[in-house]
């Protein structure tokens, strides 16, 4: 099989930079370093979890991937054409492959618009279809998302938060992008609303080939529907691998933490605890060398100086560590 | 029926909620948030109240100390006891006392539960000094112990500091040493881990688990989280549609749920130990307040469901060591008494 | 804006509720003053009975007459035609220009949104009154004239008002998504903000009709405004305004028209913007 191919989106060293301040007296600006040069490829029709806890830059990334936020460097390619640089004429047609759905289901539906209008409204856009044929294929959309017909006159206000994110995914799959970005979709929901969604989302993949940028702090949902996952600490990625291998031996320590912080519905399971000290530091003020050092508990001296490399350490396990 | 810890005999109940009905006036008029719940939580106990949004849990926290948000929302009926003494009949300046000495409560937002306008210090001192007579070096003495109590390093420093300066997580520790510096006998938490990161959480569960074995203090977690339930509470409430479904000790819960809400619940987490093809879900979606399904509430989602789950409600019943579930699947009207029909 | 199917939704709200209906009344009554004036007016509205000097309500002249001896009654009909439609069209000048501006500053936000906001600051910096002042000056009397310079000096209430509901939206993941479709600026601004911006611009839009009228009042009254003969009800009230105690009736019913067509939009407004909010049951 061409690897080649295979590759939907490429990202090369994305970064994402907030001036915070102008110049200080002593001459040095303030910068969110919000996404610090992060490199990953997503294969056609695969799942891709990226996790990490606030502050991380999961969020910006995937924003940056569709463009709603301007990446301050980097490159994003979806099936070989770039994104970063392409023309406003040019992006709008490259919208069209990659949608994204969003966290919060109460303000991601414009409140003064009909479902019908709303799932409608891609089609509006790019004036692709009108009158009875734009109905035809909202109506077919609703359904496949597992939503009544009788949503269409509605408005998102008389829906639960599960059946907006619903109206949201009907809306991301009009264009029949390629690449849907979800931002947390599931975390606001209820837990048995998550896991309809869920396995909505993994059936709409099936159906359509679609490919999946999961980013979410929930790690069970990610989990669950994710073949390889991400983690990122401070703007950087520090572990890429296969789900599997991922939870079961994770090579970093920032990993080994989190999936042990995870609490496990089962009251047997007694495990030691690997208990962080102290809060992740800012993002404007990231620690030398490597940036989990600080609260890292194999910290050894070079983990202060030198940034780890991010390597690949074995069937296609990456991460960037000192101890590897 | 609650067990001590040490299960050797029945001790008197720290917290007695009985029957009781909180409603709340809705955009469509008065709707019924909570419907007869009966829990209880004994001395150092934790206990977890656990269901999704809209469940009534938040309300039944609020109705214990009476901070049920006035007008729209109102006590209608039952009783509260707490060490014996009926809450629901205090004057406002007897729940003052008892709020922050007796019972404590801790929310899931610190950013909006702390004042922004004041430093943690403050706070902290205004809550000491409320139920004690101490002098306002001995109030920010036992303020900065309160705070290393609760893991904040440098607390001498963190005094003059304002909520907007600190973490999500040690906001949540602030709050928590406000609510412990009067050492109260009852802590009720109001999902105090929700917004955080899951490492934070980690922190903070462990931290009320070293406080509750410090101070024997007991807990109301309310939480819709599972994974928080196993490691930390003893014994768990469920709650569906402003009732309680469900009551069991926390190992029989997960190894033997006995209601069909709760094995709902507990098949639509993911798994993280094994692979699933599909999550187990329970279709469809919480009934509104306005609209309840006659007789069993759960009966519209509800894969056990018979013809008389429509018809009547079911009473909790006893089904053994404590456990207690609402559901015709364990006991007939023939066998039982006082069934609640429409 | 509104979709076919919730037009008749909408409509069925809107008459509803009875103070909507009377405020709707109110309106209508000034509409159809505005167009029938000759045919209803009893007398030329100019017209001085210089005999009848300031005489009260009576069966020769129903609301009594003014300071000149013109009828009352007929001047108000009259001046609807200068009142009415002054304050309409300052509002819509105002509402159309300011609303615009307040969008793009508020969406785009940055350098856009200073230059706008400088120059919305730079209007808003000269008193009403004297502005008018110097345009009326410049410019000479005239209905016309008097529009200008009121919706110059008017139009940036609407400008800070929707630049900052625009401000607190655009970051709401809804414009974030249709930005992600790939939708155009203008799109963005007149289909999907503007709808959400209804109730603010709604409220200020029938609380402004005041103003204008009243300012008219006082250029008239200074001579720079209406020229005098012409009958608008702010006029009457400056030429009157000393014989509040002998001859009420010369501003008392001027003054009522005016609160009367004030009070009208209001509660039309009221009813309009909760009749085209979604989220409130009809």
């Amino acid at each position: 099989m061409n690897q080649e191919s295979d590759v939907l989106l490429e990202v090369r060293d994305l970064k994402k930079h907030y001036v915070l301040s102008k110049r200080t007296v002593f001459g040095r600006r303030e910068m969110l370093r919000a996404v610090d040069g992060i490199s990953f490829s997503l294969r056609r029709g695969e799942t891709l979890g990226l996790v990490g806890e606030s502050g991380c830059g999961k969020t910006t990334t995937g924003k940056c991937i569709v463009r709603l936020i301007e990446p301050t460097s980097g490159q994003i390619s979806l099936e070989g054409e770039d994104v970063v640089g392409a023309s406003p004429d040019r992006i709008r047609e490259i919208r069209k492959q990659m949608q994204i759905i969003f966290q919060d289901p109460y303000s991601s539906l414009n409140p003064r618009m009909t479902v019908g209008q709303i799932v409608g409204e891609p089609f509006a856009i790019h004036g692709i279809c009108a009158g009875k044929e734009r109905r035809q294929r909202v109506e077919a959309l609703i359904d496949r998302v597992g939503l009544t017909r009788d949503s269409y006159t509605r408005f998102p206000h008389e829906f639960s938060g599960g059946q907006r994110q619903r109206v949201g995914i009907a809306r991301a799959l009009a264009l029949n992008p390629k690449l849907v970005v979800c931002d947390e979709p599931v975390s606001a929901l209820d837990v048995s609303i998550q896991a309809q969604v869920l396995n909505l989302m993994v059936q709409l993949q099936k159906e359509s080939g679609l490919t999946y940028l999961f980013i979410s702090h929930g790690l069970s949902a990610v989990k669950h529907i994710s073949r390889r996952v991400g983690v990122m600490y401070l703007g950087k990625l520090v572990e890429l691998g296969e789900t599997e291998a991922l939870f079961s031996s994770p090579l970093h320590p920032y990993t080994e933490a989190l999936m042990s912080a995870i609490p496990r519905p089962d009251p047997d399971i007694v495990r030691e605890r690997v208990l962080l000290e102290g809060d992740a530091t800012d993002s404007n003020h990231p620690p030398s060398g490597c940036p989990f050092h600080a609260r890292c508990r194999y910290r050894m001296a070079v983990c202060e100086n030198e940034e780890p490399a991010w390597r690949d350490l074995g069937g296609g396990h990456f991460a960037a560590c000192h101890l590897r | 029926m609650m067990y001590a810890d040490d299960g050797a005999q029945p001790m008197a109940p720290l917290l007695e909620i009985e029957n009781l009905r909180v409603t709340f006036d809705g955009e469509d008029g008065e709707v019924t948030a909570v419907n007869g719940v009966t829990l209880s939580v004994g001395q150092g106990e934790t206990v977890a109240l656990v269901g999704e949004s809209g469940c009534g849990k938040s309300m039944t926290a609020l109705s214990v100390l009476r901070l049920v948000p006035a007008p729209l929302g109102a006590i209608r009926g039952g009783s509260v006891r707490f060490a014996g003494e009926e809450l629901l009949m205090k004057t406002v300046e007897q729940m003052q006392e008892i709020r922050g000495r007796d019972i404590a409560m801790i929310f899931q937002e610190p950013m909006t539960s702390l004042n922004p306008v004041f430093t943690c210090g403050d706070q902290i001192m205004e809550a000491i000094t409320r139920h004690r007579v101490v002098s306002k070096r001995e109030a920010r003495e036992q303020a900065v112990e309160m705070l290393r109590l609760v893991g904040i390093p440098m607390p001498e420093r963190r005094l003059y500091e304002y909520p907007h300066q600190l973490s999500g997580g040690m906001r949540q520790r602030v709050m928590i040493g406000m609510a412990l510096c009067c050492a109260p006998k009852l802590l009720i938490a109001d999902e105090p881990t929700t917004a955080l990161d899951v490492t934070i959480q980690a922190q903070i569960l462990d931290l009320l688990r070293t406080l509750k074995r410090k101070i024997g203090m007991a807990i109301l977690l309310i939480t819709h989280d599972l994974g928080i339930v196993a490691e930390v509470a003893e014994r768990v409430v469920i709650m569906y549609a402003g009732e309680v479904v469900e009551e069991a000790p926390v190992r029989s819960l997960f190894k033997k749920p006995a209601h069909p809400y709760t094995r709902g619940l507990l098949g639509s987490v993911p798994k993280l130990d094994r692979k699933e093809e599909e999550l187990k879900t329970i279709p469809g979606n919480v009934p509104s307040l306005k609209s309840m399904p006659s007789g069993c509430r759960f009966h519209p989602r509800c894969p056990n469901a018979r013809s008389l789950c429509a018809k009547a409600a079911p009473a909790l019943l006893e089904i053994g060591e404590g456990q207690r579930v609402a559901c015709w699947l364990y006991g007939l009207p023939s066998d039982r008494e006082g069934v609640e029909t429409l | 804006m509104i979709a076919s199917e919730n037009r008749g939704r909408v409509l069925r709200r809107l008459f509803r509720r009875p103070l909507t209906v009377i405020g709707l009344f109110l309106i209508l009554a000034n509409i159809v003053m505005v167009l029938f004036a000759p045919v209803l007016s009893p007398y030329n509205p100019e017209e001085m009975h210089l005999k009848d000097r300031h005489s009260p309500p009576s069966m020769k002249y129903l609301l009594g007459t003014d300071f000149y001896g013109r009828d009352i009654l007929s001047r108000i009909i009259h001046g609807s035609r200068i009142s009415f439609t002054l304050g309409l069209s300052v509002v819509a000048g105002g509402l159309l220009f300011g609303t615009t501006l307040g969008l793009v500053a508020g969406y785009f936000g940055g350098r856009v949104d200073s230059l706008l906001m400088r120059v919305t600051d730079i209007f808003l910096a000269f008193p009403q009154m004297v502005f008018a002042m110097a345009i009326m000056s410049v410019r000479g009397q005239g209905f016309g004239n008097v529009v200008l310079a009121l919706t110059l000096t008017g139009w940036t209430a609407f400008a800070r008002l929707v630049r900052a509901e625009a401000l607190s939206l655009r970051d709401l993941e809804f414009v974030q998504a249709v930005q992600s479709l790939g939708a155009r600026t203008p799109r963005i601004l007149f289909r999907h903000l503007l709808p959400n911006l209804m109730a603010p611009i709604i409220v200020q839009a029938t609380m402004g009709m005041a103003t204008p009228i009243l300012t008219e009042a006082a250029l008239t009254f200074l001579g720079i405004g209406i020229p005098p003969n012409v009958p608008s009800w702010g006029g009457m009230l400056s030429v009157d305004r000393d014989f509040m105690e002998t001859a009420w009736w010369s501003v008392t019913f001027p003054g009522l028209a005016i609160a009367c067509t004030v009070l009208g939009f209001n509660l039309f407004g009221d009813g309009l913007r909760d009749a085209l909010d979604p989220k409130l049951r009809a």
